[in-house]
């Protein structure tokens, strides 16, 4: 079994195209869609990984990223920030928040997995 | 009241209209006609018994060649001024250009009330742009779909050995997606389609709700007799957009109800029985002070009444009304003086200010201020305010005792009064302007 991808993002179309090209690689794909319990679906599942989008329903991305960075188990997790805006400031944001990479909308299945295995492997 | 140095022009304009020639006016006053050519042309003060001599040769009085009606022109082209700063406009020379080229001057005050007009307008489609949900929510929207689609399009175009049923999947979701994207957008066109005709042209609704009172002198005959507002609206093609015609109806109910309360037919006797005193009119109405501040400022021209100004501000400053008077300029764009009487009524709400202000060219307008609740909240709820200031020349008289004298201005950049205590910002001007 691979190592375990938690891919959060409420557009099911992307969750689909992202789960088919990372479990081709061979990684385990769970996926959630809503920000409100986000933070508890990942003490839970415990993954390698997470990709977390900043517009989710309930909550934001980054109040979330901000609750793992503050906990303990969690401070240290990779975190893939996935939004549609890419203007400065919202890098700076992610920066400020504790974002590992952080990739703008529209991006590439191969800008994605590339990702996914730098973050990992690092 | 400052002397002026566009006396010369006045004497030059009011000469040339009675087809008088100057050599025949110096001969008249008995000077030399190229002494007189240096005092038209503004390079040699006048004064004095010569002054009165030749306002007794031209048929008019001494202060229609010396009163600055011009005053509102010279603030504008020192803001003109006060926009590029590193141009090196001479400033002191400001009353020369608009006497000697009064059209060139008024071009560039024009230009400057234009640039103005245009930024506002700027500033107000950019925080359009950076504030509008729907808009936010469309691009969102669409760049989530593209997302999508690239996402299932470069699976499809990338796995030759894909399942059937996740290359059929993909299709479907490609078809979907594609869909979506066209619907939110033809949603994004009609956006910006209800936009552009909500924003005709590139007056701001406050500006036009300005222009649309001061084209009627800010008397409205038909609101007195008790009629709607609505004909107003439709007969002013400055309001056709949607925002604009909202807030002049604003102004035009305000206007209709405060007629109702304080009729005309009985407001104009007990004005001038009343010395035009808004406290004694407040009393005599059973109504508040800002609604006869609005009534004494919309009253008709007659002979003999004083002019009223009015500025009326909500409660982070903004001016939200402007009546300007000859003399007294109201900033149309950007904060104005902090020292307005205006302003010390906002910081102590219900309680009535009665302050002489002092412009820079030391005339003297009579001012009576006023901040009250607007909209009450309840307990607990915020506190909305209105604050007004209704003004009059003050002419020659004295303050009355005890009353205060305030230093005023228009705003700071274009304010000579060095040591301010309420300077926020370095002004343009030297002292001596």
């Amino acid at each position: 079994m691979g190592k375990h991808v938690l891919l959060i993002e409420d557009e099911p179309n992307i969750i689909e195209a992202i789960r088919f090209i990372l479990e081709r690689d061979g990684w385990t794909v769970s996926t959630h869609s809503d920000g409100a319990d986000a933070v508890d679906i990942v003490d839970r599942e415990g993954p390698d990984i997470v990709i977390l989008d900043v517009m989710l329903p309930n909550r934001s991305g980054y109040d979330i990223l901000r609750d793992l960075r503050a906990a303990e188990g969690t401070a240290a997790l990779p975190v893939l920030l996935l939004t549609a805006k890419g203007q400065s400031r919202d890098r700076e944001m992610a920066e400020t928040y504790g974002a590992s990479r952080f990739m703008t909308k529209p991006f590439s299945n191969q800008e994605v997995l590339d990702s996914v295995r730098d973050l990992v492997a690092s | 009241m400052g002397s002026d140095t566009l006396t010369g022009t006045r004497i030059r304009e009011r000469r040339a209209g009675m087809g008088l020639r100057q050599a025949d006016l110096a001969r008249q006053v008995g000077i030399s006609p190229s002494y007189l050519n240096l005092i038209e042309h503004n390079r040699r003060g006048i004064g004095g018994k010569l002054l009165i001599d030749i306002s007794r040769v031209l048929g008019v009085e001494v202060a229609a060649l010396t009163e600055g009606a011009e005053a509102a022109l010279l603030e504008a082209l020192r803001a003109a001024a006060a926009r590029v700063e590193d141009a090196g406009a001479e400033l002191d020379r400001a009353e020369e250009l608009a006497g000697r080229f009064p059209g060139w001057a008024r071009s560039v005050a024009a230009l400057h009330d234009r640039i103005s007009a245009l930024e506002e307008a700027v500033d107000s489609l950019s925080d359009r742009l950076t504030h509008d949900p729907f808009l936010a929510e469309s691009v969102h929207e669409i760049l989530s779909t593209v997302t999508a689609i690239r996402s299932a399009s470069s699976i499809l175009a990338q796995t030759p050995d894909i399942e059937p049923e996740w290359r059929e999947r993909f299709h479907g979701n490609i078809f979907r997606d594609s869909q979506r994207l066209s619907e939110t957008s033809q949603a994004l066109v009609a956006h910006f389609d209800r936009l552009s005709r909500e924003e005709t042209g590139f007056a701001t609704a406050p500006d036009a709700t300005a222009a649309f009172a001061e084209a009627h002198g800010y008397h409205f005959p038909a609101l007195e007799a008790g009629g709607d507002p609505e004909p107003l609206i439709e007969a002013a093609p400055a309001l056709d957009a949607p925002a604009a015609a909202r807030m002049a109806r604003g102004y035009l109910d305000r206007y209709a109800a405060d007629a109702r309360a304080v009729p005309l037919d009985r407001f104009e006797p007990a004005a001038e029985r009343l010395g035009y005193d808004p406290a004694r009119l407040a009393a005599d109405f059973d109504t508040d002070l800002l609604t006869v501040f609005r009534r004494l400022a919309s009253l008709p021209t007659r002979e003999g009444r004083p002019e009223f100004g009015l500025v009326a501000c909500d409660g982070s400053g903004t001016v939200t009304f402007r009546k300007p008077l000859p003399g007294f300029s109201l900033p149309r764009y950007g904060a104005a003086c902090p020292l307005w009487p205006l302003y010390q009524a906002l910081i102590r709400p219900t309680a009535p200010v009665r302050a002489v202000m002092e412009t820079p060219d030391e005339t003297r307008f009579l001012a009576y201020a006023m901040c009250q609740p607007v909209a009450p909240s309840g307990f607990g709820g915020p506190q909305v305010v209105e604050a007004g200031m209704l003004f009059l020349d003050a002419g020659e008289a004295a303050p009355a005792p005890g009353e205060t004298v305030f230093a005023v201005g228009t705003s700071c950049r274009i304010c000579p009064r060095a040591d301010c205590v309420a300077r926020r910002e370095p002004s343009i001007l030297r002292e001596e302007f």
